[in-house]
């Protein structure tokens, strides 16, 4: 039996593990990466457009702050976020892009004196102030009041994690690659650590630690078509829900992007719109701003997405043998600007449509993106209810973006969470609380368990197909629990999918019985760990009758603040549930800096709660008096939601900016 | 929609499972029928979905940014995931990266030989003296440079460069047109403090710049366009410049 210690276990190599890693390892504590891939292989590398973070250097950046931030936040998520989050996220997110700065990522800068932008449709001329040349640049997002996403042409993910891995590399952080956790190691209500396979040799080691921490991403793979790579199977929020005792939030919270490329789901980035890029239906029509007259293309990305799929259903779709798709026109940006702005995408046109973006119209429509669900945690990134076990980025919900993710806070969030998270592990690591009580006969047992769990597939005889489950799997996923929702399709949903989950008990490994690398095996016990993610997703989905973000009930079209102001919390107690259990925790209207309203797209279709009347007169209030008073929005904004005490003191200090706290 | 018949492909992949010491490498052949917009990617899934679940390969974004899926394609080293197979004859042969180590397969151990050479050449900003106050502003960066370091940061670590080159089979400690891009790469950057002596310690050998015969098989099939060769020239010419001094 293999056996290995450390003081913090990190699984997945993704931006927002190797921060973690890097953090915990400059506080003096040992740290061990277990990874699918070489790091850099992780899929933070195909985020392409950019970082949000309120550094107000750009021209069209002007007045942009943490304020402003916040608010484009909190309404992105549907007032489904945690405002004590959201706020330590905004006010971090400066610091975690000058910190990779420093560790070496190459920010496109900004160039004072005039240039040239497309803004809607529009030739415009932008001038650079003399005082922000050389300071980091930013692109218009959607959903966004300022031009805030920072980046590297459009290899943002890219250059920020091979920064990322190289930093980790100088800190000397262990890194286990081509290792895969199947489960965690718990005792008496406490995680750890985990035991792995080694996908090269397929041997076992348990990997015991103090702190474990999943930083596996999104689980976007247990839908057919989606632009995350393929290894983004959402195994890290099966494993915790495998503990029994770890929960699930908000796991029915879907992005879908509104431009991925036809057929083959890849990524065009929303930098494209950001730019000056415009949606054309089959006419070559401009549809966008007769929908959303205001952000037009640069609405939220599940606006956006609803919008192209209504009006492809009005029949303005272009026929395709795979299907209706719309097209995203760049041609307008000039080849000068997207041969250095977007470069990815141009090398993803030639290679997988053969055409030329600078020339022709991209073929694209809206595709599952991005899990806004995933393990419940603290604002500590720790798990509310299983202790030693932290959670962050894509694969938790702490819950920085509610029910929609805004584009640009996602890489952000990677490395913000990963800095901070790493100070509160760091600190745990430091108390005698972290000591650990586990009998060496329990993490043996969790190895004879999982060794026992992997034979039994090799062995199994007159099994399922476990490729069968997960197409039919992915295809509900796709057809019953999409863009649009409703109760008949998501009844349907959740019958087939509990009843491929009893199936999957019985999934046979056929022909390839090696217990080394062996992708048939892979498959198959990865498989039944997605049907159960995906069971929390559409059950969640079931039973949410509202439409909040991205997800929106064709029979419930309202945001229902007064019933379902809540997240939805998923468990898996008992291992014979064929079902996850499904409980509700309030989202508290009272503490809010900035209480429910109308995020401002389509109608106004809120049924408000009784209390937020109440809250805003009073966050009303306070503001008038402290303003009148002459107090900064510092003190206004602590007035409202104090929340700094709860960031790490290292990150407590004040944003510099051009004008601002130089 | 076309009426014609869509191509069978053929399909030939040499195979080989160092894990199984009964296994010796040999060529497999599978026949897949060619679909509309059809990538390598696709070609491998549906072998092993369909055909042989135990056929083993890296794909991990399927979009060309992460460099996982180099292979020889009909000999030549490139990523299988954006070759369409519209672009390629009906017989296709596909074989792992020589140079690295095998896993099974298509799939090769490139994070390991990675991994090394970033541990050798200190692939990150040397910056000891400069403790960052997270508060202010950031330091400021001439916007073009910005762009040409972002030009040598877009390797993807593919190791197609490393199996094109002439040089490293005949001296695997050669550090490739990998390593040199990397170099070049933080010494273009102002916030990596070494010294010309510095890196003229990590490449100013046989193993390093001057093992280049300049037979430039790295550029040609480098996925992502990096100027290799200027790049190699440059080093070259700044070693020879600081071994003179």
């Amino acid at each position: 039996m293999k056996i290995k210690y450390t003081d913090v276990l990190i699984i997945g190599g993704g931006l927002a593990g190797l921060r973690v890693a890097a953090g915990v390892k400059q506080r003096g504590h040992d740290a061990v990466v277990l990874s699918l891939v070489p790091p850099k292989r992780s899929h933070s590398a195909a985020a392409q457009g950019g970082m949000q973070a309120s550094l107000a250097n750009s021209n069209m950046g002007e007045g942009d702050n943490e304020d402003v931030h916040f608010s484009d936040t909190i309404k992105g998520s549907d007032w489904g976020a945690d405002q004590e989050v959201a706020r330590m996220f905004v006010h971090c997110a400066p610091k975690a892009i000058r910190e990779l700065a420093h560790w070496g990522v190459p920010w496109s800068r900004v160039q004072a004196g005039e240039r040239n932008a497309i803004i809607n449709a529009q030739k415009v001329t932008i001038t650079e102030k003399e005082e922000a040349h050389g300071l980091i640049t930013a692109r218009d997002f959607g959903g966004t009041k300022k031009w805030r996403t920072c980046y590297t042409s459009d290899g943002t993910g890219h250059s920020m994690l091979y920064a990322m891995d190289n930093k980790a590399k100088q800190e000397e952080v262990v890194i286990h690659e081509r290792q895969e956790a199947i489960s965690l190691i718990t005792d008496n209500g406490r995680c750890y650590g985990a035991i792995s396979r080694n996908l090269r040799t397929g041997q076992l080691t348990a990997y015991v630690a103090k702190a474990t921490t999943v930083a596996t991403g999104g689980y976007g793979r247990i839908y057919s078509v989606s632009t995350n790579a393929i290894i983004c199977q959402g195994v890290g929020q099966a494993l915790a829900l495998e503990t029994g005792i770890a929960t699930l939030g908000n796991m029915e919270a879907i992005q879908f992007h509104p431009t991925a490329i036809v057929p083959v789901g890849i990524l065009t980035t929303e930098g494209c719109r950001g730019d000056g890029g415009l949606l054309l239906d089959k006419d070559g029509y401009r549809f966008m701003p007769d929908y959303e007259p205001e952000k037009k293309e640069l609405a939220s990305r599940d606006v956006v997405s609803r919008r192209m799929t209504e009006h492809m259903r009005k029949g303005k779709g272009v026929k395709s043998r795979y299907g209706d798709h719309l097209w995203l026109d760049i041609t307008i940006l000039g080849r000068e600007h997207i041969e250095k702005n977007l470069r990815e995408v141009k090398e993803i046109c030639e290679h997988f449509l053969g055409i030329d973006p600078a020339v022709d119209w991209i073929p694209v429509r809206p595709t599952q993106h991005y899990s806004m669900g995933g393990i419940r945690t603290k604002y500590t990134g720790e798990s509310q209810t299983l202790k030693g076990l932290y959670s962050c980025g894509e694969a938790a919900c702490w819950d920085l973006h509610g029910f929609n993710r805004l584009g640009g806070n996602s890489v952000s969030e990677t490395v913000v969470a990963g800095m901070m998270v790493a100070e509160h592990i760091a600190d745990f690591c430091d108390s005698p609380e972290s000591s650990m009580h586990i009998d060496s006969l329990v993490i043996e047992k969790a190895l004879h368990t999982q060794k026992e769990r992997l034979e039994a597939l090799l062995n199994k005889e007159n099994g399922e197909d476990a490729y069968v489950l997960r197409r039919r799997m992915e295809e509900i996923m796709m057809e019953k629990v999409g863009i649009f929702r409703n109760g008949k399709d998501l009844q349907e949903a959740v019958d087939e999918l509990e009843e491929l989950y009893k199936r999957s008990k019985n999934i046979e490994v056929f022909r390839c019985k090696s217990r080394a690398a062996n992708p048939a095996l892979v498959n198959a016990y990865r498989t039944q760990m997605m049907i159960k993610v995906a069971l929390t997703v559409a059950l969640g989905a079931l039973l949410r009758t509202e439409s909040r973000g991205a997800h929106s009930r064709e029979d419930f079209p309202a945001r229902d603040d007064a019933n379902w102001l809540k997240r939805t919390i998923t468990s898996w107690p008992d291992a014979n549930q064929t079902l996850p259990s499904v409980t509700y925790e309030d989202i508290p209207i009272a503490s809010m800096e900035l209480p429910p309203g109308f995020r401002g797209y389509g109608k106004d279709l809120t049924e408000h709660h009784p209390d937020t009347q109440a809250r805003q007169d009073a966050v009303d209030a306070v503001r008038k008096e402290l303003e009148q008073s002459g107090a900064s929005r510092f003190e206004i904004q602590n007035a409202l939601m104090p929340y700094l005490d709860k960031v790490p003191p290292k990150y407590q200090g004040l944003n510099e900016r051009l004008g601002e706290n130089v | 929609m076309s009426e014609e018949k869509n191509r069978i492909l053929k399909i030939s992949i040499l195979r080989f499972d160092p894990n199984d010491p009964e296994d010796f490498p040999h060529m497999e052949t599978f026949e897949v029928e060619e679909a509309h917009g059809m990538t390598l990617y696709i070609v491998l899934n549906e072998i092993r979905e369909h055909q042989d679940n135990a056929l083993m390969f890296d794909f991990v974004c399927r979009a060309g940014i992460c460099g996982s899926c180099s292979m020889l394609v009909n000999g030549r080293p490139t990523l299988a995931c954006r070759t369409l197979t519209s672009k390629l004859d009906e017989n296709i042969t596909l074989a792992p990266l020589p140079l690295f180590e095998l896993i099974k397969d298509l799939s090769i151990y490139t994070g390991k030989w990675m991994r090394g050479l970033d541990e050798r050449l200190e692939t990150w900003i040397h910056n000891e003296e400069e403790k960052l106050n997270y508060d202010k502003l950031e330091e400021r960066m001439e916007p073009d440079l910005a762009d040409e370091i972002y030009e040598l940061d877009r390797c993807v670590e593919c190791g197609c460069c490393v199996a094109g080159c002439g040089n490293i089979q005949m001296n695997n400690d050669f550090v490739g047109a990998v390593g040199l891009n990397k170099v070049a790469r933080y010494h273009l950057d102002p916030r990596d403090k070494r010294t010309e002596e510095e890196y003229y310690n990590i490449i100013g050998d046989e193993d390093g710049v001057f093992g280049c015969m300049s037979l430039l098989g790295c550029e040609d099939v480098c996925p992502k366009d990096l100027p290799l060769q200027s790049k190699i020239a440059y080093l070259r010419r700044m070693m020879v410049k600081t071994a003179l001094k």
